[in-house]
């Protein structure tokens, strides 16, 4: 807040003078660039079009939106913020307890908001009870990627056990395939590091530790046990691990080089883009041991203060035209998402997507629906890169469990 | 400003067998990673994925070319790089020009019209070739947002030549240091004024300096990610902010050859700059910023 | 520079042009740089996390900054990557640079072969580099499918080793300027000294060891210095090529205090984090300009 809002109103005022944005076209920042993220992200184009709202694209890739963020921050600092900008979790948060980010109460009033969005992910939509973001959709990072052929070839089952997971791992890794696809980021071991805390303690040891950062939950034996977990992770991976990127991890169960990922809902896109039908080519399925739990992330369109009345009206009709159902659809076939509100029909999506819809559906009506750490749905950005640090650490051996589990209270400590 | 060879070591045959040897084997190290690009960026998609990174393409198509430059999705719009290209030419060609004409004055005026204190200004001067970007990048969005600059090309500009001006003038300077301060006097004396004398004497026999000193501003101006990225508006930036969104992309296939096409596009300018310009550097370099 | 008589308007004026055309680049450099370093000081004591805040906190984050291991770790591979880039760059540049100014025939083609990768961003090359670099697909692959099998090369996902392949890019893309610096310090050196030497018999080994190589001391203090401070920078290079991976094996300095600023959302951390770096920088380079300014005024 502080020096902020006094800025915000004289640069406001300058914008108005230089006019450098049409009055009614929305700036968007965003990471999404690839192919299908781009393709999803027309629809919304065009429907604004419609409206003659004309789309100012600022696309920042990189880091899965780390650049995004530096160039988010020097904009804001400028006094020119983006109309509305991609934003993931606790950062919808901090940037409105900077008093950055405007009000969507009224459309979300007329569209109805409140009775549609799962309550878990109103908590990043919403800050101090006013609406400030319109989420796109529900992501979830606890699924396991599997070929058909090599589990049928191996005559192995879909696994519903822990144990039955590392059996059939070390089944493929005795036929001579790797067993677990995996690429060796911090992010994605942290992804793992979701589902196998999930399947070590459930739900409520994943709140104490990720969300309560408990600091006898998170130096507990149940901690030390999910470290366990990932060294055993680390023994079905191939050598060459280190640094590939997830769509290359997943290339590799398409291509019936491994037989397992475990990666976040996106990874089906990958599937879909190379012919593959789920429950024929592949399946999904949850991190076993985590069923019934979904660790979730959002993305959403953050929107920030911007002054002009015309500006303002095209940036409501914006939020409108991302919470439409038939967007909703649209965007989330195409990403491999589900929709971010309940009463989207499932009529244009797979089997995967269906399941993914379904599940999500019952955890939040059961309270198991929880925010991804690994996405910066449990906490804050330190303390999710603090996590990182030792969970990376350890994955590539620097750790064993006991001392990852000591440095794992030390780094969250630190980063509070 | 002859480049006139050490005439007198005298090698043998082995010797010099030796050095054609190790010449000739750095020059591969050298050009390994462009060769490994320009031979993947003519191969359709299916020929990288599978296949081996040395191998001679099966199936020779510019196609990949055409998609970075034309047609690649950048951002939301399949534009390809084109339009980038030009906000980085329009970024590069003020911002090279105005530091390099700062920079000779301030050598200029820091050589040849000496004052009290003038060696610690160019200490205060050249310590600013050192300080690490991401530092400014916070309080340099403030300023530009408060002048009315933010997001505009006017605004890169500005950056770069606060940022160039340092480099450009320790070369004028070390440059000027060895030019003959008496014609300058003689000048004077002649009743020439302080732009005559820079205009008429020391501007014509700069050639050499000035290639050094366009060829380094050129390369670091558009090269320069971060100030690119956080300081132009979106349609409006430039093309290293572009080829980071085509290869970067977070999500989806990645299409190798495009993203080496692409690569190799964006990096043709500073290129041309240094095949064309590239023998004048060590002249350059050699009359000025070494010996000093 | 002018004679006491003749101060009119027109000197006085001409006197003070000098003064008037350095005072913009001046103004610019004071606030732009030291207006930034002291505001980055000033941040290094204040609690700022997603944006500048102004709560001052006292040496908080510098106590906090030594007690992360990610923060030892860095500074430990800035060593370790210093020393070896410096090292090899220097070898490299100088070893070129002697082997070219013997009357080598195609100078005219290896000279920008050595020089472009000083043209191209990682950003345009880091691909590449991560290809080439990565067992799976890149060196290792190529030389098994060429029938060499026992080939290993995977030092990019070998915690040990992985800063090495950070060497080996940053020595390729700047070894060429440094070649370039000692060429030309090479053809400054004056050919009567190197005929006298070479009457007295000198063998070629000693010409260079005892004659040529002190010459070039300026040179060499001028590629220490532009190394030395690369280093320290070197930022999109890591991000290229491992993201500061395996684990934190390649964690700089540059990377980190990037990290905190921008995307841990610990601005007061990434400032302090800085401002060790900005006084490492100074602590290289004061001693040098001073030496360097002196000598010539």
């Amino acid at each position: 807040m502080r020096y902020f809002n006094k800025k915000l109103v004289i640069v406001a005022a300058l914008m108005a003078t230089t006019g450098t944005a049409q009055a009614a076209d929305v700036e968007v920042l965003h990471w999404w660039t690839s192919g299908g993220e781009a393709a999803a992200l027309n629809v919304l184009k065009d429907d604004l079009a419609n409206q003659d709202i004309g789309w100012n694209d600022m696309p920042v890739a990189g880091g899965g939106g780390e650049s995004a963020m530096t160039v988010l921050r020097a904009r804001v600092t400028a006094g020119d913020a983006p109309t509305a900008v991609q934003l993931l979790g606790f950062d919808i948060l901090d940037w409105a307890a900077e008093g950055a980010l405007a009000n969507l109460d009224a459309v979300a009033a007329q569209e109805g908001w409140d009775a549609v969005v799962p309550p878990a992910l109103q908590n990043f939509a919403k800050y101090d009870g006013h609406w400030i973001s319109a989420p796109v959709n529900v992501h979830s990072t606890n699924w396991v990627w599997a070929n058909k052929g090599i589990l049928d070839d191996l005559s192995i089952d879909e696994p519903s056990s822990w144990e039955e997971f590392v059996a059939a791992m070390q089944k493929v890794q005795d036929s001579g395939k790797t067993a677990l696809a995996h690429g060796g980021q911090a992010w994605q071991e942290a992804t793992m590091f979701d589902g196998v805390v999930l399947s070590v303690g459930g739900v409520d040891f994943y709140r104490k530790a990720f969300i309560d950062l408990d600091p006898a939950a998170l130096g507990s034996q149940q901690m030390v046990e999910a470290f366990n977990r990932m060294a055993t992770l680390r023994s079905f991976v191939d050598d060459n691990f280190s640094g590939r990127d997830w769509n290359l991890a997943s290339a590799m169960v398409i291509n019936d080089e491994a037989a397992f990922q475990i990666m976040g809902d996106w990874a089906k896109g990958e599937f879909l883009n190379a012919g593959k039908v789920p429950d024929r080519d592949f399946l999904c399925f949850r991190v076993p041991g985590s069923a019934g739990a979904v660790s979730f992330n959002s993305d959403q369109f953050a929107m920030f203060n911007v002054s002009s009345p015309e500006a303002q009206a095209a940036q409501g009709e914006m939020a409108r035209a991302i919470m439409s159902p038939t967007f909703q659809s649209a965007f989330n076939v195409v990403k491999g998402s589900v929709p971010a509100r309940t009463d989207v029909p499932n009529d244009d999506f797979d089997a995967c997507g269906k399941k993914g819809m379904t599940e999500l559906a019952a955890a939040s009506a059961r309270g198991t629906l929880v925010g991804s750490m690994a996405h910066g749905h449990a906490n804050r950005a330190a303390v999710k890169n603090a996590i990182y640090d030792v969970v990376t650490a350890h994955f590539n051996g620097e750790y064993d469990a006991e001392t990852a589990t000591e440095e794992l209270v030390t780094a969250v400590d630190l980063a509070q | 400003m002859s480049s006139a060879q050490t005439q007198s070591v005298r090698t043998g045959r082995v010797t010099r067998s030796f050095i054609y040897l190790f010449l000739l084997v750095s020059a591969l190290f050298y050009l390994l990673p462009f060769f490994i690009m320009l031979l993947n960026s003519v191969k359709p998609l299916g020929e990288i994925t599978g296949g081996n990174m040395m191998a001679m393409p099966e199936v020779f198509t510019l196609e990949a070319w055409k998609a970075a430059w034309s047609t690649a999705q950048v951002g939301v719009e399949p534009t390809g790089l084109r339009p980038y290209f030009w906000n980085s030419i329009k970024m590069v060609v003020p911002a090279v020009f105005i530091s390099t004409i700062l920079g000779a004055l301030n050598g200029y005026v820091l050589t040849k019209w000496r004052f009290k204190y003038d060696t610690i200004l160019f200490g205060l001067m050249l310590f600013s070739c050192f300080i690490p970007f991401q530092i400014v990048l916070i309080p340099m969005a403030r300023i530009l947002g408060i002048v009315g600059l933010s997001g505009s090309t006017y605004g890169l500009i500005l950056v770069h030549v606060v940022y160039g001006v340092g480099f450009s003038t320790l070369y004028f300077r070390n440059y000027y240091a060895a030019f003959p301060t008496e014609l300058v006097r003689a000048a004077q004396i002649d009743g020439a004024g302080f732009f005559q004398i820079f205009y008429r004497i020391l501007l014509p026999s700069s050639g050499p300096i000035i290639v050094v000193c366009v060829i380094w501003q050129f390369t670091n101006i558009w090269n320069d990610f971060l100030f690119g990225a956080s300081f132009a508006s979106g349609s409006g930036a430039p093309m290293t902010v572009a080829l980071n969104n085509l290869v970067q992309s977070s999500t989806g296939v990645k299409e190798y050859n495009v993203h080496f096409a692409g690569a190799i596009l964006a990096a043709l300018p500073t290129l041309l700059v240094y095949i064309v310009a590239g023998r004048y550097f060590v002249r350059g370099l050699m009359a000025g910023s070494v010996k000093g | 520079m002018i004679r006491q008589g003749e101060v009119d308007f027109r000197t006085r004026l001409q006197n003070w042009i000098p003064k008037v055309v350095l005072s913009p680049s001046l103004a610019m450099v004071l606030v732009f740089v030291y207006g930034f370093i002291f505001f980055t000081i000033y941040l290094s004591f204040t609690d700022s996390r997603i944006l500048p805040s102004f709560g001052l906190v006292g040496m908080e984050n510098y106590s906090k900054l030594w007690r992360l291991s990610h923060w030892t770790t860095s500074l430990t591979n800035l060593g370790i990557f210093a020393f070896f880039y410096i090292t090899v760059c220097t070898a490299l540049g100088l070893a070129l640079a002697i082997f070219l100014d013997q009357k080598i025939r195609g100078e005219g083609v290896l000279r920008p072969i050595y020089l472009y990768p000083m043209a191209l961003s990682f950003i345009v090359t880091g691909t590449a580099w991560k290809w080439f670099l990565d067992p799976g697909i890149g060196l290792e692959h190529t030389m098994h499918l060429w029938g060499w099998t026992s080939f290993k090369f995977d030092w990019i996902k070998n915690r040990d080793f992985a800063i090495y392949t950070i060497v080996l890019a940053a020595v390729w893309q700047t070894s060429g300027f440094v070649m370039a610096m000692f060429l030309a310090g090479l053809r400054g050196i004056d050919n009567e000294i190197m005929k006298a030497a070479q009457i007295d018999g000198a063998s070629n080994w000693n010409l260079y060891r005892r004659i040529v190589i002190p010459l070039l001391r300026p040179a060499f203090l001028s590629a220490f210095v532009i190394l030395a401070h690369l280093a320290i920078k070197s930022y999109d290079l890591v991000i290229a090529l491992t993201g500061g991976g395996p684990g934190r094996a390649t964690e700089l300095p540059a990377t980190f205090m990037y990290s905190y600023t921008f995307t841990r959302n610990q601005m007061g951390i990434g400032a302090s984090s800085a401002v060790i770096m900005l006084m490492t920088i100074a602590a290289i380079m004061v001693p040098y300009l001073y030496a360097e300014l002196k000598e010539k005024s």
